[in-house]
């Protein structure tokens, strides 16, 4: 039985008001350090289970990244639409098992508003083969009808029955509002984790019943539809923003891609989902790795902050080291001693740095779903996270190092005495 | 006092507690003698006064015989055992087992209570964690009651809260805990008054007797030196003082 681990916490108790300090330091490091690697693993996992099934993702020709987040994600917008005739074209190719169109460009109160067929609802996966599911009501059937994502409804309010207006544009605050159509929200998805909680459902013709007379951007006096004249209209839309493929047989993915990226009337872009991910990893890895050696050179700072702080307090403490050392504790013990109080204080400070974090995001898991699209599932620590927890326990010791050092050599110096 | 033999060829029960021959001891190479003492000895249960002003090398001599400093030539023995035949830690850990100490002033670790202070030296020393008994925390009790410290102050958080000449107390119990063989006190009076210190000196000598506990009192004031069974002068024992050599 080691006398040294409760001497050290008692130690620290006594000279709490500093020790805290240190803590906090500590701590604060801590869940930067570990809140970077934690976000930055449960992002790629929610982006990287955004989408699955899907083949191929085709768009105007742009970047794949680019193309990916606006389609998918719903950042940022597309720069160029898609023709009607090529979708058509490509839908019916052979190898094309199912292809579901995708018209953005509209928002409700910061919310996309998402043109599709009953295709998404049918062909749409993500995480692990998981189908969308309605929670309440059911899939758009009438022109003005419209599904909510889990998240819209939640934020809002609303629920089948509840009539709502689209603005034109994708920013929060409109003041182009396609008031002349109302909808009817008809269903509402269960949650995903994806930005899908974040969308607006509607048919393909909605979208364009709502653009007629909208040509030039604006609206133009008298020649907005009202309700009775857009279900009397063809509304097949001239264009979609995007739409996403899935293949007859994975093999011909390349084949098929090839085809699409040389597409003759107009410049396309097929993407396979994944790959562009890694792109979007390899694009971002760099600011990444900067953020993680940022808070892994604060921990350092918050260490030396320790390792400052225990300098200092061993000038009080040298009576306290000859009195150890005069009931019989060797100067290795002493080194032990110190050492043992700069681990502890590590350890504290990683520990409470873990709860904090934990605790601070499943607080903002929300508004992080808002920011990202995708929800960061907080669940246990990953060996990632555990070993940078170990490393900073690690440097907590090493950290003692200096002072157990000095400690040692005053304590072989005083004696039983110390001479000042 | 009956003849002692040379400790080396003898039963170790029977050595004496300390024993210093041809001592001499300097800081450094080029620094001048501190020590140069032929013969210094402590019988057992013997209670020994050693006067010394300041300076002139009571403090070293102690460390010397605690094991933490090593003198340039001479014996040390300690109990018939030789502490220049022993490694760091195993002086270390023969102090720990056998030798109590009580300082001047600031001998208590001020984050521990009061039974914790006296409990100390059995948390570094199983010898004497064992010869307290069952219940160290008992024999620590016991300890701080003879020496008029009741229950209440025995169980105060804070020892800070205590007063010099109760710091001092309990200085005493914790070297006495575990019946180390010797007790060396190094000024332990000279931050009481006059009333406090000859209560204190009554009590020092009465339990290390009960302890069987070999005494070293250490002071620069020859006015304490009546109560012991013995008075030495160290700077008339000491040839380093007589060149007037000390620092």
């Amino acid at each position: 039985m080691s006398p040294l681990p409760r001497l050290a916490l008692r130690s620290l108790w006594n000279r709490r008001f500093t020790a805290s300090l240190t803590l906090a330091s500590i701590t604060i490091s801590v869940v930067l350090l570990v809140g970077v690697e934690k976000i930055r693993t449960e992002a790629r996992e929610g982006f990287a289970s955004t989408i699955s099934g899907t083949d191929l993702v085709v768009g105007a020709r742009t970047s794949p990244v680019q193309l990916l987040l606006a389609s998918i994600f719903r950042i940022g917008d597309a720069t160029a639409n898609v023709r009607w005739e090529s979708y058509e074209r490509i839908a019916r190719h052979p190898l094309v098992a199912w292809s579901v169109p995708l018209a953005l460009g509209d928002s409700h109160r910061g919310f996309r508003v998402v043109g599709t067929t009953d295709g998404y609802l049918e062909h749409y996966r993500y995480g692990r083969d998981r189908r969308l599911a309605l929670a309440e009501g059911a899939w758009f059937t009438d022109l003005f009808d419209v599904v909510l994502g889990a998240e819209v409804a939640e934020d809002l309010g609303y629920g089948p029955g509840t009539e709502l207006v689209l603005s034109h544009g994708t920013s929060a605050v409109s003041i182009l509002e396609h008031d002349e159509l109302p909808f009817r929200v008809s269903g509402v998805l269960a949650r995903t984790g994806t930005p899908v909680d974040r969308a607006i459902h509607v048919s393909l013709e909605a979208v364009e019943a709502i653009h007629v007379g909208w040509e030039s951007g604006v609206p133009l006096p008298g020649q907005e539809l009202d309700a009775p004249a857009a279900r009397e209209r063809d509304l097949t839309p001239e264009t979609v923003t995007a739409f996403l493929l899935g293949l007859k047989s994975r093999a011909a993915v390349f084949q098929v891609q090839q085809a699409i990226n040389g597409w003759p009337e107009e410049a396309l872009l097929a993407v396979l989902p994944g790959v562009a991910l890694q792109q979007l990893w390899r694009l971002i890895g760099v600011a990444e790795d900067a953020l993680l050696l940022i808070s892994a050179f604060v921990v350092l700072a918050g260490l030396a902050g320790m390792t400052t702080m225990l300098l200092a307090s061993l000038s009080e403490r040298r009576r306290e080291l000859a009195i150890l050392r005069a009931v019989g504790a060797r100067p290795l013990q002493l080194f032990g001693l110190l050492t043992a109080e700069s681990t502890a204080l590590a350890a504290g400070g990683a520990l409470a740095g873990t709860v904090l974090l934990y605790g601070g995001l499943a607080l903002a898991a929300p508004s992080l779903q808002a920011l990202l699209g995708v929800r960061l599932e907080v669940g246990l620590p990953g060996a990632s996270e555990l070993g940078l927890l170990g490393a900073v326990v690690v440097g907590g010791f090493l950290a003692g190092t200096l002072p157990a050092w000095r400690a040692y050599r005053l304590s072989l110096a005083d004696g039983l005495t110390p001479r000042s | 006092m009956p003849p002692v033999p040379d400790s080396l060829s003898t039963d170790p029960a029977a050595a004496p507690v300390v024993l210093l021959r041809d001592l001499r001891f300097r800081w450094a190479p080029d620094r001048p003698l501190v020590l140069d003492l032929p013969e210094l000895r402590l019988e057992r249960g013997e209670a020994v006064f050693l006067r010394g002003p300041s300076g002139s090398g009571k403090t070293t001599l102690l460390g010397i015989v605690g094991g933490v400093l090593r003198p340039e030539a001479g014996r040390v023995e300690l109990l018939g055992t030789d502490l220049g035949e022993l490694g760091g830690a195993a002086r270390d850990r023969f102090r720990a087992d056998h030798v109590g100490f009580v300082f001047q002033l600031f001998n208590l670790l001020p984050y521990l209570d009061v039974v914790d202070n006296v409990l100390l030296p059995c948390r570094f020393s199983r010898r004497r964690r064992e010869a307290a008994g069952p219940d160290p925390r008992a024999e620590a009790l016991r300890l701080l009651g003879h020496l008029g410290l009741g229950e209440a102050t025995a169980r105060a958080r804070d020892v800070t809260e205590l007063s010099v000449g109760q710091q001092q107390r309990v200085a005493v119990a914790r070297a006495l805990i575990g019946r180390p063989s010797l007790v060396i006190a190094d000024e332990p009076t000279s931050a009481l008054d006059a009333d406090a210190r000859d209560a204190f000196l009554a009590l020092l000598e009465q339990e290390c007797r009960r302890a069987d506990a070999a005494l070293l009192f250490v002071s620069h004031d020859a006015a304490l030196a009546a109560r012991f069974d013995r008075a030495l002068d160290l700077p008339a024992l000491n040839r380093a003082a007589a060149e007037g050599s000390v620092a």
